[in-house]
């Protein structure tokens, strides 16, 4: 059984406290630093794999790196650790943003990220918790992730451990019912150690989310399923950070991101095409000269 | 036995299901019940009343339930998720397939009134499809109990598993099967209930006790049915299978559930691979009609009568 906590687990050996101590100028340097990183990683892996979905992996890349680099308890010599931070990623078709994250971390090596989809690699193009350490849940069909973090909060409550959760979700997969079943659930059971993380960049597969099924306005309504609801600017990592570390009042908190869909590189910025449209040879090289 | 009820012959499985759950969390701190506001329906009074922080009621919300299960395992739990086999098993199929088959996450999912238990209430309550749906999940173990003491074993057995898997939890009344209950049940293993050559009659669940007494009265026209309760449907035990198909020359199954997918199309697949024998699959060949459970049984000649009908046919 993966998981209890026993005595001789002893604490998460994390970098976050060491980021805790950072000037804020020093600690949005390395958070920009490790986001530069990975978006150049993305590019790089969907550029080989001829697959992905570059627009969403664009757009979350900043929370991923927030969240990994400054917040999470986790440690890659030991992904299972009992009391880790859990980072369930439901938008799961982004995972060649947490594949990279997870290498530029040193849960698997950066040589892995070049299997990206290949024939047999433990890199599906969703992620497998079984062949991928640091991931928590196979994720791909959308609304799976919060109802999993809603259960992974419960159980540090009734263990009476002090793991945080985190839950990074698309905003077009708001659009699945079983998120609000969760939100319900989250909202009733003030489970304030759980954290959705909104990727709100306004486009989903086929169109904006506002003209598709409206969305807005979206505070009010985790408001509303008694959750504290924090709009920010999803690619700012010190306003990413504060979200996610600032004292909590007793309730879970929905950190709705702003994000924009493809952000760092220009001809794929807030364009819907782009949602798994893959870069010619020539818009690789374009797109890694703007990431620097 | 507690499980009997004054007036009514035979066993609810539920009640010997929660007095186990019950005997298993008193010693076990990890194991929790998580419901979809079934606490009643699937006899957990009990359980909530000892262990009120374990009772994690989602309300009526059967995705998230099943999510939430896989949390609760991801952080160390084992949860024994238990809701009305339809709208577990329909409802909330892709977090079954996603979040707990593939993601493989130890938690036992238990299908409480399963079949046609929910009677006159109709094919909407009805959970005849759930076996079809569920074979065909890769890495889902699916126990099917007979009686109570197959319950009691099944669910001891799940508890320690630390792999997912779904329990079929029969609410309609049956007669015990098990003669000894120190053995009522192995993962895995068919159970052979009466020894016979010239006819195999396979049965899970409610049916199983129907088997025997087809048998009894194929054995007074001089047929020798061989019974087997096979209560793992997966996966399936295929020596036994085998065996009956070669030892006996033909093979009768049935169960309370679509004639597409269930325990008869498991066997077919190991009888047409292995050992090529005739067959007859009794079970529910569409949406029922109003009734209640036994008499609905009796309509689709889930009974004695029915089985006798299916084994002479095949031995004419």
């Amino acid at each position: 059984m993966e998981g209890q906590p026993t005595a001789e687990s002893g604490a998460v050996r994390s970098l976050p406290s060491e980021m805790a101590a950072c000037p804020d100028a020093e600690r949005r340097r390395r958070l920009a630093g490790a986001a530069l990183d990975i978006r150049r990683s993305i590019v790089t892996m969907i550029d080989a794999a001829r697959a992905g979905h570059i627009g969403g992996d664009l757009s979350v890349t900043d929370i991923l790196a927030t969240l990994f680099f400054g917040v999470l308890r986790v440690d890659p010599a030991f992904p299972t650790h009992p009391d880790r931070d859990r980072l369930i990623l439901s938008k799961g078709h982004c995972s060649a943003a947490l594949y990279s994250t997870l290498a530029l971390r040193g849960f698997i090596p950066r040589e892995q990220l070049l299997t990206f989809m290949q024939p047999l690699s433990a890199l599906n193009g969703h992620p497998n918790r079984r062949k991928v350490p640091g991931v928590e849940a196979n994720t791909g069909p959308l609304g799976h992730g919060l109802p999993i973090g809603v259960g992974s909060a419960i159980a540090a409550r009734l263990s009476g451990r002090n793991w945080r959760t985190f839950v990074v979700l698309g905003d077009g997969e708001l659009q699945e019912g079983s998120n609000w079943e969760a939100a319900m659930a989250a909202g009733h059971r003030c489970l304030d150690s759980l954290t959705a993380v909104i990727d709100r960049n306004r486009l989903q597969q086929g169109a904006r989310t506002e003209q598709t099924n409206r969305l807005d306005p979206l505070p009010d309504k985790w408001t509303a399923f008694g959750w504290e609801a924090v709009e920010i600017d999803g690619h700012d990592p010190l306003a990413l950070y504060d979200a996610f570390t600032r004292p909590r009042i007793g309730k879970p908190r929905c950190v709705i991101a702003n994000t924009i869909k493809g952000k760092g590189v220009s001809f794929i910025e807030d364009r819907v095409e782009w949602h798994h449209k893959v870069p010619s040879v020539d818009q690789v090289r374009h797109a890694l000269a703007e990431l620097v | 036995m507690a499980d009997s009820v004054p007036g009514r012959p035979g066993f609810d499985c539920r009640q010997r299901f929660a007095e186990t759950l019950i005997a298993l969390a008193r010693s076990d701190a990890r194991i929790v019940a998580v419901c979809n506001d079934s606490v009643g329906s699937s006899n957990l009074a009990g359980f909530q009343k000892e262990f009120p922080d374990r009772m994690v009621n989602v309300g009526i919300a059967e995705q998230n339930m099943v999510g939430v299960a896989a949390g609760l395992a991801n952080g160390g739990f084992i949860p024994f998720v238990c809701a009305a086999s339809p709208f577990l098993t329909g409802r909330a199929l892709e977090q079954i397939k996603s979040d707990v088959a593939y993601s493989f996450y130890p938690v036992v999912l238990c299908g409480m009134s399963p079949g046609m238990a929910y009677g006159e209430l109709g094919p909407t309550h009805h959970s005849i499809e759930d076996l079809s749906w569920l074979r065909a999940i890769s890495g889902l173990s699916i126990v099917v109990p007979a009686d109570p003491a197959q319950t009691e074993a099944a669910v001891r057995w799940a508890a320690g598993a630390d792999m997912p898997c779904f329990l079929r939890i029969g609410r309609f009344k049956v007669p015990s099967v098990t003669a000894n209950e120190a053995d009522a049940f192995m993962f895995g293993r068919a159970d052979l209930l009466r020894q016979g050559s010239d006819v195999t009659i396979i049965g899970t669940g409610v049916m199983v006790s129907r088997a025997l007494e087809a048998a009894e009265v194929l054995a007074d026209a001089g047929i020798a049915a061989r019974v087997l309760n096979i209560s793992t449907i997966k996966p399936i035990d295929e020596a036994a299978i085998i065996a009956a198909a070669r030892e006996t020359g033909g093979i009768v199954t049935v169960e309370e559930g679509m004639v597409e997918g269930g325990l008869g199309a498991a066997v077919a697949s190991v009888v047409v691979r292995h050992a090529p024998v005739p067959m007859r699959i009794l079970g529910v060949p569409g949406f029922a009609p109003t009734g209640e459970t036994g008499f609905l049984l009796d309509y689709f000649g889930l009974n004695r009568d029915g089985i006798v009908a299916a084994a002479r046919a095949l031995k004419g």
